[in-house]
């Protein structure tokens, strides 16, 4: 069988199984939709949050970039697990026993205060927006390469698929496809990570594999990349060239930003228990983990591989991989001193660079450069497709919800029925599916910049508030709505401008301190906190029903199901 | 919201409160292991720390906390968080109850 066909093959029958889930277990309760009946185990809500977490980006893109920033790398490692700890210890009891169904009801409540709701509302749809939009692309370039079909139709089916089970299913459907779509997005991402970590290190376990020897040379494999990246001018692997302060700060800002991205704060809602609640959010990163420290050893052999397999090696005799790719347009080779052979050097090197390749196609080239079997090949499209697909439905969800529970149901039509607020749900998803799918068709043209956004917004507007709404009783409405806006304020005036308005100044010498707009969501949670605090201070104590509240989500007896407060 | 503590009966506010204090210390604790081995070890101390290896591996130091050690001390962290709140629950008379 060719490529091709076990790609159609896998990705057929993994679709199938979603569907058929879907379909199992369709939502007929707003509580269904929301938050699947609230009776999930911690298990499967683990898994099911480290589907919904680990999106293309992770899947597809994050071994790549690694693989070309080597030691910086490491903000996208720690700064999209660290977070769990944040929200393990400080956030997922508190709000599973407070125990409503969205971010922005929380805030709403806590602070006494339709405006405070309103906003939280209008930042969840917007973070949300921004992050699926990337999602579509990521399944139309899936598609697109392995099924041979154009980018845009494969964006078209990936919204025929998470519309029909983000829609019919909701949260109950969605969380236990889910857990089927980890199985495929881990299986998909271990098996070549295994296969080459056997092939250049000698060692099944990938983990260990990349610290170890190489099997051709005996040199320590990092060891060995380091000094490959000297011979062709790029920066040692294991160190990198960013500043440690811009570094401490974008892992800063991924960290807290995970914390407070609402599609996987509204996991913690769907099980029975506060105490299920932090176990929950134990197996998810145990979960997360296991991708995430495979990925660092994907990057070093995928780097290895590449630069051995293509540095000065005649342009005429490439490899069929490299031929394809080239169609994509996602690799491309420049032959500018037109000696036929590929340089492929960095800024340090007296010589000119070649060879453009786009980080996204590391992980689904990587088979192929390696030589693995075909169906390794159509599995990791399968697997890239099951992260991509899980993300969006569960931000679809997210943004379903601002609109037909916190916006109509909780803000302008409190007496709407049960029945029509699911129904409103279900076509605001549908709605949802559509917006994202044109950003996916006509994605802007940064789409990097946009997911830093997403998690800079997250980052300087919900955990702030979130965290002393829980920890200070002393927070008062005023505080909250003032530190929200600033802090997303300064964060975005920071990123459009640099990112949007002055792309050309958009260098650690124009920086404030050196921060880059990735990393200035931590900037803009401090004043977040700083003045949410001080505000406070001033203004009236918050009542004491408020008061009230806040000491028993503070005590896990009494959890009970996911309802609603009356506020 | 069933049996939600009563404010007016000091002895339960009191346990309550020193319940919270327990948990604050154990946050406190654990966020300090958090701080340190990533930000601190994997970031700040990652250069120095690059001068030594972990034995028997080609992993320099700083580099492999900050790429694999942190993520394996964020899990575990996360498990000691669980059993000691498990057990200060049960201390305080304040867990759930029911079993699995």
């Amino acid at each position: 069988m060719t490529v091709q066909s076990w790609t159609f093959l896998l990705v057929a029958a993994s679709f199938a199984l979603y569907i058929g889930i879907a379909i199992w277990s369709r939502a007929s309760t707003t509580k269904d939709f929301y938050v699947a009946g609230g009776g999930v185990s911690p298990l499967a809500n683990g898994m099911a949050t480290a589907a919904d977490w680990m999106s293309a980006a992770s899947f597809i893109s994050m071994a790549g970039l690694i693989s070309f920033m080597g030691y910086d790398g490491t903000v996208y490692l720690m700064g999209w697990t660290g977070g769990y700890v944040l929200l393990a210890l400080c956030l997922a009891p508190y709000l599973r026993k407070f125990g409503a169904f969205t971010v922005p009801d929380f805030v709403g409540d806590r602070y006494y205060s339709q405006l405070a709701r309103v906003v939280a509302d209008i930042c969840a749809i917007f973070v949300s927006f921004t992050y699926v939009a990337g999602q579509m692309r990521g399944v139309g370039i899936v598609f697109g390469r392995f099924l041979e079909v154009d980018i845009n139709t494969g964006v078209y089916i990936g919204m025929a698929i998470v519309f029909f089970y983000a829609v019919l299913g909701g949260m109950k459907g969605i969380t236990y496809t889910q857990v089927a779509q980890y199985c495929v997005l881990i299986f998909a991402y271990m098996v070549p990570a295994i296969f080459l970590s056997m092939m250049i290190a000698g060692n099944p376990i990938p983990q260990l594999g990349f610290g170890g020897a190489d099997t051709s040379t005996g040199v320590a494999l990092l060891e060995r990349l380091n000094g490959l990246h000297q011979e062709l001018g790029f920066a040692a692997y294991t160190s990198g060239t960013k500043s440690t302060l811009d570094v401490f700060f974008i892992t800063a800002a991924l960290m807290v930003g995970t914390a407070g991205l609402p599609h996987v704060i509204i996991r913690f809602y769907t099980v029975p228990r506060v105490r299920d609640a932090r176990l929950s959010v134990g197996y998810a990163l145990i979960f997360i983990a296991l991708l995430y420290t495979t990925a660092p050893a994907i990057a070093v052999f995928a780097r290895t591989n590449l630069i051995t397999s293509v540095s000065e090696a005649p342009y005429s005799e490439v490899p069929e991989w490299f031929t394809k790719w080239e169609e994509t347009g996602l690799l491309a080779f420049d032959d500018v001193n037109g000696d036929g052979l590929i340089q492929f050097v960095g800024p340090d090197s007296p010589l000119t660079n070649e060879l453009t390749v786009d980080r996204d196609i590391m992980v689904l080239a990587n088979p192929e450069i390696a030589g693995l079997p075909d169906w390794v090949v159509g599995l990791v499209a399968a697997g890239g497709l099951a992260a991509a697909l899980s993300t969006a439905a569960g931000l679809l969800l997210v943004v379903s919800s601002a609109v037909s529970h916190d916006l109509l149901k909780r803000t302008f039509m409190p007496e709407i029925t049960e029945k029509g607020e699911l129904l409103a749900a279900r076509i605001s998803a549908g709605v949802a599916v559509m917006v994202a799918g044109y950003f996916g068709i006509n994605p802007p043209g940064f789409v990097a910049q946009v997911v830093a956004f997403a998690f800079g917004l997250a980052a300087a507007s919900f955990f702030p508030v979130i965290i002393l709404g829980i920890f200070s009783k002393r927070t008062t409405r005023e505080g909250a709505i003032l530190g929200m806006v600033t802090g997303v304020t300064i964060t975005a005036a920071y990123i459009v401008y640099f990112a949007l308005m002055h792309p050309e100044l958009n260098n650690a010498d124009n920086w404030w301190f050196g921060i880059s707009p990735e990393g200035f969501g931590t900037v803009g949670m401090l004043v977040n906190f700083a003045i949410t605090m001080v505000v406070s201070r001033f203004t009236p104590e918050p009542p004491v029903h408020v008061r009230v509240l806040v000491e028993s989500i503070r005590i896990p007896r009494g959890a009970g199901e996911a309802h609603e407060i009356s506020a | 919201m069933t049996d939600r503590p009563s404010a007016n009966d000091p002895e339960v506010a009191a346990r309550h409160t020193e319940y919270w204090r327990r948990n604050i210390r154990y946050m406190g604790i654990l966020l300090t292991v958090w701080f340190v081995v990533s930000f601190g070890f994997g970031i700040l101390l990652a250069e120095p720390l690059n001068a030594f290896t972990v034995p028997g591996t080609g992993f320099p130091l700083g580099f492999w906390f900050a790429q694999q050690g942190s993520i394996y001390v964020f899990v575990v962290l996360i498990f000691v968080y669980v059993r000691l709140m498990n057990r200060l629950d049960r201390e305080f008379g304040v867990d759930e109850g029911g079993t699995a």
